[in-house]
């Protein structure tokens, strides 16, 4: 009798097929079929036109930037944070709530508590460490604060696995050999974390590039803010023209795949091995 | 201790005590907002009252909303675990040819954000009409729903000794009843925290059902994102009140989720 066992992937393979690779596959035709012109017309009127080449540098100077904040600072912080203990439980207890909040809700408490007249400005003011008038919302600033409350959590909350995977005796076996703290992390610990950290940039990276409703509500859509999801946004919904929407989203998908291929590329240049000792 | 060690050390609580500190008092502002009478440019508002969630119960219609997240909610996590499990369990158990290459299928969808596909995939939904009904908002949130089941599941199942599942076969039954009563109680846990993720994430996933929703299939938190990019149209209370609703709903889910998972596993698959 054969073995049916491997059919009871079907239905999920079949479903993720029909409404994830089938819209991929038919966005990509489509975005060759424009209304008028050439095949190639879509993506000549991207890279051509102003409204829409600038927004994948808008985006790249909001994504990047965040990215190496949530990345540089979740490092430090997880790595301090390796050992099991009530702090590390607490921490990440209450790092999972914006997460989960999700940043349509950060946008709206941003827009409340770092407005002109919110907590901050006033306790800012009061302490006089900035006169001038503060403006975090509805500009650059506004979107990047909002990347940096969602994506921090985010980045920590994955290193946090990672280092937490690596057998902490490899480390006590250095620190037997003489390794101080730094030499510990640079020569034990950050090797083996590369892998990890190189896929949590590209989810990090990937996860900011895709901005899209604090962008709106918290940045300024029409300018400075107006990053790629809102221009393929708009092309769908608001001017009804799909086949540059899908050619928008194509673009974009291409842009974080570029990234992604180029972050992962370069991880295959460091260690990858086993990350528990053992005897022998 | 070396002092460079401690000031290093005293950075990085700094750092992390100021960002903790932020975000609380941000929920805190929500929260004071939402019950002031009026509050312009002092530290604390001049009255209280409830009066805004009245309002804002009624202005956006929340009874249909909230009843519109459950049916999706619901059918999002029902739907996931019945056809995520299986997947799963054949994923862990079995080597076939081109598992590596399903494997990639069900992760596709866990990398590529929810907007890049979400645009595509609306636009396919509303070729077929499905787009602005519960129907599409559904299918649109089994997209990353049922891959993340499948993840966090393997792991599950690959702990389970094969020789239960053999012996429950020695002893005549079929492959359901071996499903039924072997798997299902032994893997009670892991479909308990595997719904309980994903009904956090969707609870809380936006762009999808933003794109796919019609008037009459918003979910909480895009009634909310339409709130308060209107707002100025309404006082600017009754969309704190409804921020706070929301927060409620996604926090009461959170508590009891955290129960039963580690807060990594909201972000990743389980490690161990």
């Amino acid at each position: 009798m054969r073995d049916r066992t491997a059919l009871l992937a079907a239905p999920a393979a079949l479903l993720i097929a029909a409404l994830f690779i089938y819209p991929f596959a038919y966005g990509l035709l489509l975005s060759f079929e424009p209304p008028k012109g050439d095949w190639l017309a879509n993506y000549a009127q991207f890279f051509s036109s102003d409204r829409l080449w600038p927004t994948i540098g808008i985006t790249l100077k909001l994504a990047l930037p965040a990215t190496l904040i949530n990345v540089g600072l979740a490092l430090p912080i997880a790595y301090r944070m390796r050992f099991p203990s009530r702090r590390q439980k607490w921490l990440t207890t209450v790092l999972v709530v914006p997460i989960t909040l999700g940043t349509v809700l950060i946008a709206e408490g941003m827009l409340t508590y770092f407005g002109p007249r919110g907590w901050l400005a006033q306790f800012l003011q009061l302490l006089h460490l900035y006169d001038g008038p503060i403006r975090l919302t509805h500009n650059y600033w506004g979107v990047l604060i909002s990347l940096v409350i969602s994506g921090f959590p985010f980045a920590f909350l994955l290193i946090l696995s990672y280092v937490t995977g690596i057998d902490p005796v490899l480390a006590r076996a250095a620190a037997t050999l003489g390794a101080g703290p730094w030499s510990q992390f640079r020569h034990i610990y950050f090797p083996l974390l590369l892998p990890g950290l190189a896929m949590c940039f590209c989810l990090a990276f990937v996860q900011a590039f895709s901005v899209f409703p604090s962008a709106v509500l918290v940045g300024a859509p029409a300018g400075p803010t107006r990053v790629i999801s809102i221009a393929a946004y708009e092309a769908a919904f608001e001017l009804y023209d799909y086949s540059l929407a899908s050619a928008i989203a194509m673009i974009m998908g291409f842009v974080q795949l570029a990234i992604v291929a180029l972050v992962l590329g370069a991880r295959r240049l460091s260690y990858r091995g086993p990350v528990t000792g053992g005897k022998g | 201790m070396s002092l460079a060690v401690r000031t290093w050390r005293a950075l990085l609580a700094g750092v992390m005590t100021l960002f903790v500190l932020n975000i609380g008092l941000m929920i805190a502002a929500v929260a004071t907002h939402s019950f002031a009478r009026r509050w312009l440019g002092t530290w604390l508002p001049d009255g209280y009252t409830t009066a805004w969630y009245v309002s804002a119960w009624k202005e956006f219609q929340l009874d249909a909303v909230l009843w519109v997240t459950v049916e999706v909610v619901g059918a999002v996590v029902l739907l996931s675990i019945l056809l995520g499990v299986p997947a799963a369990y054949a994923l862990a158990r079995r080597d076939f040819r081109g598992k590596r290459a399903l494997l990639l299928l069900f992760l596709l969808p866990l990398l590529v954000p929810p907007i890049t596909y979400g645009i595509p995939l609306a636009t396919v939904m509303y070729q077929v009409q499905l787009a602005g009904t519960l129907a599409g908002v559904i299918l649109a949130n089994l997209v990353p729903a049922l891959p993340f089941v499948i993840l966090v599941m393997t792991p599950f199942i690959e702990q389970i000794d094969p020789n239960l599942e053999s012996a429950a076969r020695v002893l005549g039954a079929n492959t359901l009843r071996v499903f039924w009563h072997v798997l299902v109680p032994l893997l009670a846990p892991g479909m308990l925290a595997a719904s309980l993720l994903v009904l956090v994430r969707t609870i809380a996933m936006f762009e999808l059902t933003f794109l796919t929703s019609g008037p009459d299939s918003q979910t909480l938190v895009v009634a909310l994102y339409y709130a308060v990019f209107a707002a100025g149209v309404r006082a600017p209370q009754s969309v704190d009140a409804m921020a706070m609703i929301y927060m409620a709903v996604t926090l009461v889910w959170l508590l009891i989720a955290l129960r039963f998972v580690n807060p990594t596993q909201l972000v990743s698959r389980v490690n161990r």
